[in-house]
């Protein structure tokens, strides 16, 4: 084994694992009157170094390090530059909305650090071993993030909920791990692939898969499994929110789209069904629960649900053109979502002053920036053309298409429309006058990491929308490391519902 | 010599009385209690399918699910800790402030 090439391999996770000890380790130095910010601009240039190195690794030559629990290939370098930009974006969110005297602020960029470095490994884990520790390390952190206004009434109910339902979910995860480890005698994803033709126990593996989409489901917040996602959204600080949204659900797809598309492939009579009802759900509940809501941040949450539901509509695809618009949309969604949450989080502050859809009147008037922005993101969160959701609903939708399920499409199609109806009711605040003594005349002037977050996210979007070749192309090479879409052409599906 | 699938019915009750527990029991404590079951299950799982398959690997998997539970563990009695200074209490049902 060549050494040297697996520490390249696995050296994003070393360069945020480092900032985030660094972090740790100075704070106590600093006297504590003194502000905490400068630890944040530590973890932006740890998030840097780790995405310039992940784009580094696009130029290895794909394979496994670390006696093969672990596999740098296309996908994997795909999922480590998204989860990069979310931590670096959010990181500039978060040095925006805190001010000096948030107490507790070094942990909470050497927590970003950390959560970012189990994402990564999630994505890139070939061995359920591996996967299940990178969810731990990015779900611990994210627990503790949630309840980083531990002060508040609302903080720590927010991480109690994420806490309770995340273990009970991490629990059905393992429990899959360890029935398929039982049907096939190995936690290596591409063996069980290969021993589970002949395994003598299909059905533990069957009820294995199923507890992980159970567990999975938790993770990325798909129904029936989201209950805790308006909660914990709402209580949560926007800039923690802005990551735990997009972050570790790009993650958990990767995830997801190993095990399924990797693992149990042979399995796809059995999950398709389940997939395909999983993305029905998540579509109509998401888009209804949104409609009735009055607070942005809970309006989000259940857009997010919405929007779990669209990824996992590509996934019933069986084919490589499916992982690779599910890989897509995850980063169109990323780069829509975050920006969002770049606005939320700088008109409602890191302890939420501003929340309702009522209090965002007259934003475009009082920022244009701000509000222009905003309205940008919304329109990119409905699907109109010249922005990423746009091009991220219609391979998600052409996906299904093609595989023959033409009524999910359609299912799909008429959520978009609904999803219209809230998204435009915060635009239209956004533009409608204020009246004089509207709270939003003391939403302060956007800061320099503002800024620069609001410029990430809007070119991104942009830019997935006006030439979404290049990045569709990385997505495909990404899809092509799956021996089994491209092995086995797609026979059984037209039957699908 | 005791059969696999014994430890193997044995792990999915105890699974079973875990998922129950969680969703019936009101005090925090108990429910994060009733977490830890499950994870214990599903460690007696791996042990009895590595004893069946020769593999060494499954009870490495247990290794690393005990460290694991106890960090979460460490997590999880500090957000009650949080929990029980701002509210008073331990009921899941008074923690109610948001909606679903």
């Amino acid at each position: 084994m060549n050494t040297s090439l697996s520490i390249l391999r696995i050296l994003p996770e070393v360069i945020l694992c480092v900032t985030g000890a660094l972090i740790m380790l100075v704070e106590p130095f600093l006297a504590p009157t003194t502000s905490r910010k400068s630890l944040g601009w530590l973890a932006v240039l740890g998030v840097l170094g780790a995405l310039v190195a992940s784009l580094y690794q696009y130029q290895l030559a794909p394979g496994t390090a670390y006696f093969g629990v672990f596999q740098t290939d296309p996908f994997s370098v795909f999922f480590y530059v998204l989860i990069c930009g979310i931590v670096l974006a959010s990181l500039l969110i978060a040095l925006d909305s805190t001010s000096d005297s948030t107490s507790g602020l070094g942990e909470y960029f050497a927590l970003a650090c950390f959560g970012a470095t189990g994402m990564l490994l999630m994505t890139s884990a070939v061995e359920l071993l591996l996967v299940f520790i990178g969810l731990e390390i990015s779900s611990i952190s994210t627990y503790i993030l949630a309840g980083f206004r531990r002060k508040s009434a609302k903080g720590p109910e927010a991480a109690i909920k994420y806490f309770l339902l995340g273990s009970f979910a991490t629990a059905f995860f393992l429990y899959g791990i360890a029935l398929i480890f039982g049907a096939t005698g190995t936690t290596a994803i591409y063996d069980i692939a290969a021993k589970l033709g002949s395994s003598q126990m299909p059905l533990l593996a069957v009820i294995g898969l199923g507890m992980i989409l159970i567990g999975l489901g938790f993770k990325v917040s798909a129904v029936p499994f989201q209950v805790w996602t308006p909660d914990v959204y709402e209580g949560a600080p926007s800039p923690v929110v802005a990551l735990m949204s997009t972050a570790p659900k790009a993650a958990a797809f990767a995830v997801l789209l190993r095990i399924l598309y990797g693992a149990l492939p042979t399995l796809h009579a059995h999950w398709v069904p389940i997939v395909w009802w999983l993305a029905v759900l998540s579509m109509t509940v998401g888009n209804l629960g949104a409609l009735r809501q009055k607070n942005v941040k809970r309006l989000l949450a259940y857009s997010s649900i919405a929007h779990a539901g669209y990824i996992l509509v590509a996934f019933t695809a069986l084919s490589a053109d499916g992982i690779a618009a599910a890989s897509f949309y995850t980063v169109s969604y990323a780069a829509m979502n975050v920006g969002v949450f770049a606005v939320v989080s700088h008109v409602g502050g890191f302890d939420d002053r501003l929340t309702l859809i009522e209090d965002y009147r007259g934003l475009a008037w009082r920022s244009p920036l701000l509000g222009g922005a905003m309205a940008f993101f919304l329109i990119s969160l409905i699907g109109i053309p010249f922005t990423g959701g746009f091009f991220g609903k219609f391979y998600v939708f052409s996906a299904a298409l093609h595989s023959g399920f033409i009524w999910l499409a359609v299912i799909g199609l008429a959520n978009s429309g609904i999803a219209a109806f809230y998204y435009l009711r915060v635009a239209t605040a956004i533009y409608s006058k204020a009246p004089e003594s509207s709270p939003i005349a003391s939403v302060p002037r956007a800061t320099v990491p503002l800024l620069f977050a609001l410029l990430i996210t809007v070119a991104a979007t942009l830019i997935l929308g006006i030439v979404p070749g290049k990045i569709l192309g990385v997505a495909k090479a990404g899809a092509a490391t799956y021996p089994s879409v491209n092995a086995s052409a797609p026979e059984t599906t037209a039957a699908g519902r | 010599m005791v059969p696999t699938s014994y430890y193997l019915i044995l792990s999915a009750i105890l699974f079973t009385i875990g998922v129950a527990a969680f969703l019936i029991k009101r005090n925090i404590i108990t429910v994060f209690m009733s977490i830890e079951l499950m994870l214990n299950a599903v460690n007696l799982s791996f042990v009895a399918f590595a004893h069946q398959w020769h593999q060494v690997s499954g009870q490495i998997f247990v290794f690393f699910v005990m460290v694991v539970a106890a960090a979460e563990a460490a997590v999880g009695l500090a957000i009650i800790i949080a929990i029980f200074r701002t509210r008073n209490t331990l009921n899941v049902d008074e923690i109610d402030l948001m909606k679903l």
